[in-house]
């Protein structure tokens, strides 16, 4: 079975049709980068598989692990093991970020039938995983993403990632704003959760990410459809010629996988 | 010279339309009680027991109150909190409860403290749910008629004299009718430890039960207390409570005061706290209201020598038909004094939330700093807020702050929450909790601030 299956998935924010009968599937074990110019759909993509209300979907459909993705309010989705590292992840004044991450945590287990986790418990699964995203402890006594910096705010995305372990993440555009060090921590700290029965959605406007979170397969979106699928090396043949060359879809768009 | 006077946003800030025909706001005179009908109300109260120093305070504020009147809607400083509603209660001085209340009955209301606290029921002492300091201590804290039978020296010296002769009518007829309070005097150079709770509990049934509540608190130079006073209603009756309390801060004095207003929905909670700082004294003022339909708070401080400061913190939570009011006075009468005014407010339902913080800086009073910040959250369409600085600035050399804002939920930061598994309305709680913060946590005592969160995490569970 599919982990992630969209089909047809058509889209419009604000009136105006972003995604335009996308199809795509993941497979558990699977790292799936989707590239495409600024304005194609990428983020649109993201924040609907997420559940952000602005984003009306307005025709396809979206089965993860078998369930109707879109039926679901966004912390369902979160709970069922979805998760959107932001691409400008928000910042919360006054909320605590080991509150937060706890109290979602503990929201997630619940779901997922297992018993909440003590503070003592969460402190020591907390201090493992910094340790993966070498994330400065002392952010998490501030509060949520209050004065990061940008590359600090990226970290504590996928230290967030790490703590809740989903079954599929979905990173938009992780790598923008990152100097070279922070973009190594962070695909470092992607690599090590990858595992057999998990996927990654990855979305970025450059193949430099993917040098360091390889992908199984890459996708090209253009005007809200994906219009050519290929392995890693295609990415490589986007960063030398550009999105330009792209202009005729490939024979079997809605066959994603190649 | 250092004159600043930055304005984050306009002056006036009324963030919605104004509510449509908001009771009082516009049309007749209101048609309920006037002036004289409730001075006849409330009699002559304790005429013939009084010393004669009181009486003489009486009956000059009851010739202000009749002079001056009710407020109505073209009165400045009532423009946006109408009581007409509360003239319409047939008012009466409550009475004395017949059924005593017990421990357990108040121990809900205790905030865990133990120590000294002095109980009013329908603004009546009671001796045996209080637990007072042996006489002669660092700490002197009796109820006030005890007080005055005693002829404590600090009543003359300062009873009503803190408030002004130009205080708001309410705090003249509290003068005129004031049944009892407390008397709390800290010795020179004492440091009072634990804190002192004045607790206040209505239990009238009766719609217009009315109780007149006045405390005096005299902190000796260098001394420091704290002072925990709080309303709370056992009934859903309209009752109404008319509370004054007097501060005085000697030279160097410390007070904490935390005043917690959770009296019934239907209750009108009219309420002043006057200081008096003498060279070097700080107090604290939090104010916490969120109960009755109508709730005003009058703070007011005075500084009368130099190099004293005050911090002014309040945190409003209001729904339904609730309306908040803070009224605060900053008198830099003095040089070199420091004010800091911060008040959050929470509204939802139709609530509407008044804020008004008049800094006065007299021509002397250089190297002023104040500074005053008002923020308000808005979890529905139809709350309102009006919120307005008032700076009169006379002297050159100060720096003067103040800011206002009226927001909503920040729905990027709702759905971040949501995003990580946290369900809707915990995700409102949490950002509920968070605006509040910065208030809940300047309050020293460990059980307010537990109690205030729990409330916050309780109260916007289900709106209305």
């Amino acid at each position: 079975m599919e982990l992630l299956d969209i089909r047809n998935l058509s889209a419009r924010v604000e009136g105006r049709t972003i995604l335009k009968n996308l199809s795509l599937s993941l497979k558990a074990g699977e790292v799936h980068a989707i590239m495409g110019p600024n304005g194609s759909g990428k983020s649109t993509l993201a924040q609907v598989l997420a559940g952000r209300a602005e984003y009306e979907v307005t025709s396809g459909s979206v089965l993860f692990q078998g369930a109707d993705l879109l039926a679901m309010k966004p912390e369902e989705r979160a709970r069922a093991g979805v998760f959107l590292a932001f691409q400008y992840p928000v910042e919360i004044p006054g909320v605590n970020s080991t509150y937060f991450l706890r109290a979602a945590l503990n929201e997630c287990r619940k779901a997922r039938g297992l018993a909440e986790l003590a503070p003592i418990e969460f402190l020591k699964l907390v201090k493992e995983k910094s340790k993966i995203l070498q994330l400065d402890p002392a952010l998490l006594n501030r509060p949520v993403n209050e004065g990061f910096s940008g590359g600090e705010k990226k970290r504590n995305e996928i230290f967030q990632m790490a703590v809740l372990e989903p079954t599929l993440a979905i990173l938009d555009e992780t790598d923008s704003g990152l100097d070279i060090d922070a973009l190594k921590a962070v695909a470092a700290g992607v690599n090590k959760l990858r595992r057999p029965d998990n996927a990654a959605l990855v979305i970025t406007h450059y193949q430099r990410l993917l040098n360091y979170i390889v992908p199984d397969f890459v996708h090209v979106l253009v005007d809200g459809r994906i219009v050519r699928s290929g392995g890693k090396e295609l990415a490589f043949t986007l960063e030398e010629r550009g999105y330009d060359w792209i202009s005729e879809p490939t024979a079997a768009p809605a066959g994603a996988n190649p | 010279m250092t004159h600043s006077l930055s304005k984050h946003q306009t002056p006036r800030q009324t963030a919605r339309p104004a509510a449509p025909a908001a009771p009082g706001e516009a049309g007749p005179p209101h048609p309920g009680l006037s002036l004289a009908d409730v001075l006849a109300a409330f009699g002559q109260g304790d005429a013939d027991s009084a010393p004669a120093w009181l009486q003489q305070r009486r009956q000059t504020a009851r010739a202000r109150a009749a002079r001056v009147g009710f407020p109505t809607a073209k009165d400045e400083e009532w423009r946006f909190t109408p009581i007409a509603p509360l003239l319409r209660l047939p008012l009466h001085p409550a009475q004395l409860p017949a059924q005593r209340l017990t421990a357990e009955e108040i121990a809900p209301f205790a905030f865990g403290l133990e120590g000294c606290r002095l109980v009013f029921v329908d603004g009546y002492f009671c001796a045996e749910l209080s637990s007072l300091p042996a006489p002669g201590g660092d700490l002197q804290a009796v109820s006030l008629r005890a007080a005055l039978a005693g002829n404590a020296p600090e009543l003359e010296r300062h009873l009503g004299r803190v408030a002004g002769e130009e205080a708001m009518v309410f705090t003249a007829l509290n003068t005129a009718f004031f049944r009892d309070g407390a008397l709390l005097c800290a010795a020179p150079g004492k440091v009072i430890a634990q804190p002192v709770h004045l607790l206040f509990l209505a239990t009238a049934g009766a719609a217009g039960a009315s109780a007149h509540v006045r405390n005096l608190i005299v902190a000796g130079a260098r001394s420091e207390m704290k002072v925990l006073e709080t309303y709370a209603s056992l009934s859903d009756a309209p009752h109404f409570t008319n509370t004054v309390t007097e501060l005085v801060l000697g030279a160097e004095a410390r007070v904490d005061h935390c005043k917690i207003q959770e009296e019934n929905q239907a209750a009108f909670h009219l309420s002043a706290v006057h200081a008096q700082q003498e060279r070097g004294s700080h107090w604290t003022s939090h104010s916490i209201s969120t109960g009755a339909r109508l709730a005003r708070h009058q703070i007011q401080t005075i500084f009368r020598g130099e190099n004293a400061g005050c911090l002014l913190n309040g945190l409003y939570l209001v729904r339904g038909d609730q309306l908040a009011d803070h009224h605060t006075v900053v008198d830099h009468a003095q040089p070199r004094c420091e004010s800091h005014e911060f008040y959050h407010g929470v509204l939802d339902g139709r609530a509407r939330g008044v804020f008004n913080g008049k800094i006065l800086v007299r021509q002397d009073a250089q190297k002023t700093n104040a500074k005053q910040t008002n923020r308000n959250l808005l979890l529905s369409d139809e709350a309102v807020v009006h919120t307005k600085p008032q700076l009169e600035i006379f002297a050159d050399d100060v720096k003067c702050t103040h800011g206002a804002t009226v927001g909503q939920m920040d729905e990027e930061a709702v759905f971040y929450l949501r995003s990580r598994g946290i369900g809707l309305e915990h995700a409102r709680r949490i950002l509920v909790r968070a605006f509040a913060s910065d208030v809940v946590e300047r309050i020293p005592l460990e059980t307010v601030r537990a109690r205030l969160n729990l409330m916050l995490t309780e109260r916007f569970k289900d709106k209305p």
